[in-house]
């Protein structure tokens, strides 16, 4: 599970996270246990995974805010739990359904915590404003927040992360709550962010969103990392094949015939017009000449990206493991 | 296990924002019409029994804060009852709201410790409290000027800045405890509802209870009793008892700074009293070693209860 790291989407590879055998211990039960991973500089790095996997656990510690166990992690190079400040200058956090001092306006809300980042009078509000056109929330700048959507909440705490530069952008259910217009948004802000050379750490359990921005994941079961990678090699550890390509023709003997495209691993026969294969290529232009060949008509051919969710359902479903699964289940 | 960094990184920015923020919150408008509404009372009580007999008293000024007609209490028994009530309220959801607005992991994400936050916080409710205890002893003096007519001596001034000084540190006793429930209470009802039992229990049920427990633990001498007297066990553990409470304290000190006659707040054997000239005042130096005992007992109450909500703060977890 760790063979994936070496081929991170980024030409970086300067780690500036790195977690050693991470544990976290509430009365005894280890709620994260003894995880590693290593997130480079300039990816955006998914931890997925069900509620109470320990993905917010992991995110408190990595900040500094709660306290470590056993093992280590270093954030660009320093230990959050001794130089708290130096990591919180440099890392910019949107916590789980962020909060705002609802009586006091965006930007006011943004200008106390650029105080704090200790940013000075005359950067303070050429920063926000900046922001806040960033996230497309200059012109309520001075509303209340207490009139703001949830979405609108979500896009102001990441001005705040604009505001502080930060090299790194820890979001934890960035997504979670919002309707898909505002989910939209956000995802698109994201991306911003990864273009701009922020590294990004985001967890979640809404897993279509992952895929869609994340280079890396690593997959959370009560307390561990089970699988971690690009999506694509985590789709070729669980499923087999990387690819799945269904088709719907009429033609004599097609099965048989798909089965020996070179690549193909296997062929079902779902229908007597419809076949679903797997190969470890993109197989379609060979799918389509056979059918040809075969003097078949073609009605549809389309390759079926394997979804994080089915690499999620089919990892989970044969890693049972009865004892634990009530706990990540609470 | 050194931290790097100041701990005081960003206390000024706490501080400035929610002084802000108490000062201008409404609940904060109500505490402050019931304080000065009371006093204004005690005060007209005091001002127009004085007026009665004015020319027999030195310190004129300082009768306004103790004088009592009933059915009021004087200015200064009010204030005893009152300021824990405004700290109460400054204090009961300082901790608790931040995180139920889920604000706090956000700030603490910024580059500041734990301790900026709480201590901002402390340092902006006793602001608050000192401005407006100082806004309401200005309103004494004022009042007495304009009603009594008699110029405020040096003394007199000095004696009721004390009294403002040792008011401040009786609010920052309460405002302590409301931070230290507010951090161990998730739901600031709970912890509201809490300061507040403490509150009645010791301004108004301890009084009541010391002197009973006192009998218990030291039994009343049937020879003292005989002659009228206190048993001189039983007063004393009475005494030590009452002083658990930070009213009684406050009360006690405030009787040495105000009423420039007193000579002792415990009891006293005769032969102590001895070459004294009873109902001559003492210098302001001497009332003021007379509070000082209780003085410090408020002080010490304050940093104990504060260092407690500290220690708690420093271990809770920040996840809602």
């Amino acid at each position: 599970m760790s063979d994936a790291e070496g081929k991170a989407v980024t030409t970086a590879s300067e780690a500036v996270i790195t977690a050693r055998d991470l544990t976290k211990r509430y009365s005894g039960v280890s709620v994260v246990d003894a995880i590693n991973f290593d997130i480079l500089k300039g990816e955006v790095f998914g931890l997925l995974g069900p509620n109470g996997a320990g993905k917010t656990t992991t995110i408190l510690m990595v900040l500094g805010l709660t306290d470590i166990s056993a093992g280590q992690v270093r954030v660009l190079g320093y230990d959050p739990a001794r130089a708290p400040l130096q990591v919180k200058r440099r890392v910019g956090y949107l916590p789980d359904s962020v909060g705002f001092y609802d009586h006091l306006t965006a930007a006011e809300n943004l200008s106390y915590t650029a105080k704090l980042m200790g940013l000075s009078r005359t950067e303070r509000p050429r920063r926000i404003a900046a922001a806040l056109a960033r996230v497309q929330l200059l012109d309520v700048a001075n509303e209340r927040v207490a009139t703001f959507s949830r979405g609108m909440r979500q896009r102001l705490g990441l001005a705040e992360i604009v505001v502080k530069q930060a090299e790194i952008a820890i979001l934890d259910e960035p997504t979670s709550g919002l309707d898909p217009q505002a989910t939209h948004e956000l995802l698109d802000l994201i991306g911003e962010l990864k273009a701009e050379g922020v590294t990004v750490l985001l967890s979640s359990h809404l897993l279509d969103q992952v895929q869609r921005v994340c280079n890396r994941v690593a997959l959370f079961q009560a307390g561990r990392v089970v699988l971690m990678g690009p999506v694509a090699d985590l789709a070729r550890q669980v499923l087999g094949a990387g690819f799945v390509v269904e088709v719907e023709a009429d033609g004599a003997g097609l099965a048989r015939r798909f089965a020996t495209i070179p690549g193909v691993t296997g062929v079902e026969t779902l229908a007597a017009d419809r076949f679903r294969m797997t190969a470890d290529r993109d197989v379609r232009p060979d799918a389509a000449r056979v059918v040809v060949g075969a003097n078949g008509s073609l009605r549809r051919l389309f390759v079926d990206v394997p979804s994080l969710e089915t690499i999620y359902a089919r990892y989970f479903q044969s890693h049972k493991e009865p004892s634990r699964g009530a706990r990540h289940a609470a | 296990m050194r931290r790097e960094g100041s701990p005081f990184q960003g206390l000024g920015t706490v501080a400035v924002k929610e002084l802000s923020d108490n000062l201008s919150s409404a609940r904060m408008l109500v505490l402050e019409l019931l304080i000065v509404l009371t006093a204004l009372a005690a005060l007209y009580g005091a001002i127009d029994s004085l007026r009665q007999n004015t020319a027999e008293d030195p310190f004129l000024l300082l009768r306004l804060f103790t004088v009592d007609r009933a059915p009021l209490p004087s200015f200064v028994a009010i204030l005893g009852f009152l300021i824990p009530l405004m700290a109460i309220g400054l204090g009961f959801d300082s901790i608790n709201s931040e995180h139920n607005r889920r604000t706090l992991s956000r700030i603490l994400a910024q580059p500041i410790y734990r301790d900026a936050l709480l201590m901002g916080k402390f340092l902006a409710g006793l602001t608050t409290l000192a401005i407006s205890l100082a806004a309401l002893w200005l309103m004494v003096i004022g009042l007495g000027l304009i009603f009594l007519g008699v110029p405020p001596g040096g003394e007199e001034v000095a004696r009721s800045l004390a009294f403002l000084v040792i008011a401040i540190f009786y609010a920052g006793v309460w405002l302590s405890l409301a931070i230290l429930l507010s951090i161990v209470f998730r739901s600031p009802a709970t912890a509201a509802l809490v300061a507040l039992g403490i509150w009645l229990f010791l301004t108004v049920l301890w009084p009541m209870l010391a002197p009973a427990l006192a009998q218990v633990i030291a039994p009343p001498d049937p020879r003292y009793a005989a002659l009228g007297l206190d048993t001189p066990e039983t007063a004393i553990w009475a005494q030590t008892l009452a002083r658990l409470s930070p009213n009684h304290l406050f009360g006690e000190a405030m009787l040495a700074v105000l009423s420039p006659t007193t000579r002792s707040l415990g009891p006293v054997f005769l032969e102590q009293l001895r070459g004294a000239v009873m109902g001559a005042p003492l210098p302001f130096g001497e009332s003021l070693m007379i509070a000082w005992p209780q003085t410090v007992g408020l002080i010490a109450s304050t940093i104990v209860l504060f260092v407690a909500g500290y220690v708690v703060f420093q271990r809770q977890e920040v996840r809602a």
